[in-house]
């Protein structure tokens, strides 16, 4: 059962130049709910999280969190906020360790020293928590394999304790177990009581552990689903835009699609 | 499993090897390779000529590195970041240009115009990275402009005279002329490197073992902490057999060991490895990437005024600027060939050391030899170049997908 009202977006625009990525989008996340964002290459999704990860602020909106406005102009407002994000460019230092990436802006230190020895346990506790298996925590991340990689980038947005968490596309490069460790990994975090926003490509991940399903269309809202209820192929024309959908109740000044 | 995870039982020649392989898979040359083509260098000018090893070559050797050494270590900051500082040499004329005309011609006492010409340097650094980091003008266009520009302001600054002759007694002529004559001064800085160097790995041993981490067997610690010690005692033997440790180098590796500490053991010295690694990754960590890019520009300049005034501590006077470009190539391939990578994110503050003392060790012994200074250049090139294969070639290894 969703909670209360965590994170809000309220006609939020943002433009690349000519491009207009972003175009009054709204969108609503609650404790323990699973939102996914779908959408199809281009459609806004990515533009969207950074826009709430402070990365990338929107031109124009409005972001609340638990009902108030907030500013979000950094990605440190964002963590602060408790706002957790795994990138789609999975956003790693090349050069350094996996421990130097888990901790990257948030190290452990000792008397303005980094405290090496207690960050590498609570990373390798941390892996082993979510069962992910890195030969070496010690090995720069450009060592790595693709799927090693994202797991590091999901580790890295679990350390803290994040309220909410963005995924975007975080099992792009994982196989078939890695895959299901994340969605089982989404639905605990969900019974924890965070909001997750998942974007993915894969209906069935969706199906697996969405409870709701945003769709954006060329930058502006195209429908919002629940998940259980709606069937795979309206989804789909939805993101297709063999429909289209403003399922929101309109504002003044503004008609549906 | 390879690397630091280190099991108890492991042969240590095998332990050492496999480090090697590690490094070089992640595009970290290690110090090893230049350490060995140093004692090439050093037993091929020795058989050429008997004086090359003379403890009082080496003392002036040891010497005549600092100057170059310390702009080195600036540069190694700015290269840790991916970029580039071509200012360096202009600003250490500049810096003692204006220590110069401030305590010679205008009375100020050494101290005090030490300090305003040390501070310059970090006021031109931070200017440097003002409009590097804030208005993304590439650090080469921005220091390159200050290449010209501060070489003209060092020749407005000393145009009348064109050279001024420094107070030979002084604070700063003292930098590079002082002598710790008491043998037990050497010795006791040889004895306490290495001990400083045990305790810290023995209590991170200690640390990892409770925490049932892997940890490094003791006998290889023992086994590292002896290799520096015999380095340490063998300079300092050699160091005594002439008129005792050099303040300068004293100076000189301190600088190195406190920026070493900076850079890998503190949160500030993370960030700048992790603009190495990737500025959009670390802007997105919420690192501060135009402070930290800032800060690192200053260190340069900092560095670059320090090593100015040693230089012209060395020869006791200032002049007019023209061989601040050699100064420049000479501290960037000192870097360099100790090992610092050109394409960010890899290197040490110790890689200034060893460098400079592979490029002052070439220009020492060939001018021992009398080579004429054109093959003295084409060689130093030469140098230059294989470590910048050597570093193009680690990047682009299989397994290191690095920046490119
Ligand atoms: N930094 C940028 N500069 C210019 N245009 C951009 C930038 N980032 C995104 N865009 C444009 O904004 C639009 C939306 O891009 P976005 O990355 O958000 O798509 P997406 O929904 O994440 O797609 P995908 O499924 O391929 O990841 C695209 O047209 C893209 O070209
Ligand atoms: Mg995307």
């Amino acid at each position: 059962m969703p909670g209360p009202l965590l994170l809000a977006l309220r006609g939020v625009s943002k433009r690349f130049g000519a491009v207009q990525a972003l175009a009054d989008v709204d969108l609503e996340i609650h404790t323990g709910e699973v939102v996914a964002l779908l959408g199809d290459n281009g459609a806004g999704k990515s533009t969207l999280v950074k826009v709430i990860a402070g990365v990338g602020p929107a031109d124009q909106g409005v972001i609340e969190w638990q009902g108030h406005t907030v500013q979000v102009r950094r990605p440190h407002d964002a963590q602060s906020l408790g706002i957790a994000t795994v990138y789609q460019d999975l956003a790693l230092c090349e050069n350094l360790d996996v421990v130097g990436n888990v901790f990257l802006g948030r190290e452990v230190r000792r008397l303005g020293i980094l405290d090496e020895v207690e960050m590498e346990r609570r990373t390798r506790d941390l892996l082993k928590s979510l069962s992910i298996r890195i030969p070496d925590v010690r090995v720069p991340v450009a060592t790595l394999s693709g799927g090693q990689r994202q797991t590091v980038a999901i580790s890295r947005s679990l350390l803290g304790e994040p309220r909410m968490l963005l995924l975007d596309e975080p099992t792009a490069s994982l196989g078939v177990e890695q895959t299901a460790h994340v969605l089982d990994l989404v639905d605990r975090l969900r019974d924890h009581g965070l909001g997750v926003l998942l974007i993915s490509h894969n209906m069935g991940d969706v199906k697996a552990v969405a409870d709701q399903a945003a769709v954006l269309r060329l930058g502006h809202n195209n429908g919002f689903f629940d998940v259980m209820t709606t069937s795979q192929e309206q989804i789909i024309s939805s993101i297709t835009g063999a429909t289209s959908h403003a399922r929101r109740p309109p504002r003044p000044g503004e008609a549906g699609l | 499993m390879t690397g630091r995870a280190l099991v108890p039982g492991r042969r240590h020649v095998k332990g050492v090897l496999d480090d090697i392989r590690r490094r070089l898979s992640e595009g970290e040359r290690g110090a090893l390779p230049v350490a060995l083509g140093l004692i090439v260098l050093w037993a091929v000018f020795e058989i050429l000529n008997d004086n090359f090893l003379s403890p009082r070559n080496l003392s002036n050797l040891s010497v005549d590195i600092v100057g170059t050494g310390l702009i080195a270590v600036g540069i190694v900051f700015v290269l840790l970041i991916g970029e580039i500082d071509l200012s360096v040499g202009s600003v250490g004329g500049l810096a003692a240009a204006v220590f110069a005309v401030l305590n010679v011609n205008q009375g100020l006492p050494e101290w005090l115009a030490l300090v305003m010409a040390v501070l310059l340097g970090s006021l031109i650094g931070a200017l440097h990275g003002f409009f590097f980091a804030r208005f993304g003008v590439p650090a080469v266009v921005v220091t390159l402009a200050g290449l010209l520009a501060w070489n003209g302001l060092t020749l407005y600054l000393l145009g009348q005279s064109g050279t001024i002759n420094l107070d030979s007694d002084g604070l700063v002529a003292k930098l590079t002329s002082y002598y710790f004559n008491d043998i037990a001064v050497a010795y006791s800085l040889a004895a306490l490197g290495p001990a400083v160097f045990f305790l810290a790995a023995y209590r991170d041993r200690r640390r990892r073992k409770a925490a049932a981490m892997p940890y490094r067997p003791l006998h290889e610690i023992v086994v590292r902490t002896a290799a520096i010690a015999v380095v340490a005692f063998a300079a300092a033997y050699v160091l005594n057999q002439f008129q005792g440790l050099p303040l300068a180098l004293l100076i000189f590796v301190v600088l190195v060991a406190a920026l070493d500490l900076l850079l890998r053991r503190t949160p500030y010295g993370r960030t700048v490895y992790a603009l190495g690694g990737g500025v959009e990754a670390a802007r997105r960590a919420g690192v501060r990437v135009t402070w930290v890019r800032i800060s690192v520009l200053m260190v340069s300049g900092t560095m670059a005024a320090l090593g100015g005034l040693f230089l012209a501590s060395r020869i006791t006077s200032v002049s007019q600027p023209s061989g601040t470009s050699i100064l420049l190539l000479n501290a960037l391939a000192a870097a360099v060939i100790g090992g610092t990578s050109l394409f960010g994110g890899h290197g040490r503050t110790w890689s200034a050391l060893l460098g400079i003392l592979v490029i002052q060790s070439l220009s020492s012994g060939m001018a021992l030899l009398s080579v004429e200074s054109a093959l003295q250049f084409m060689i130093t090139g030469g140098v230059l170049l294989a470590a910048v294969v050597l570093d193009s070639l680690a990047r682009r290894s299989p397994n290191s997908r690095g920046r490119t």
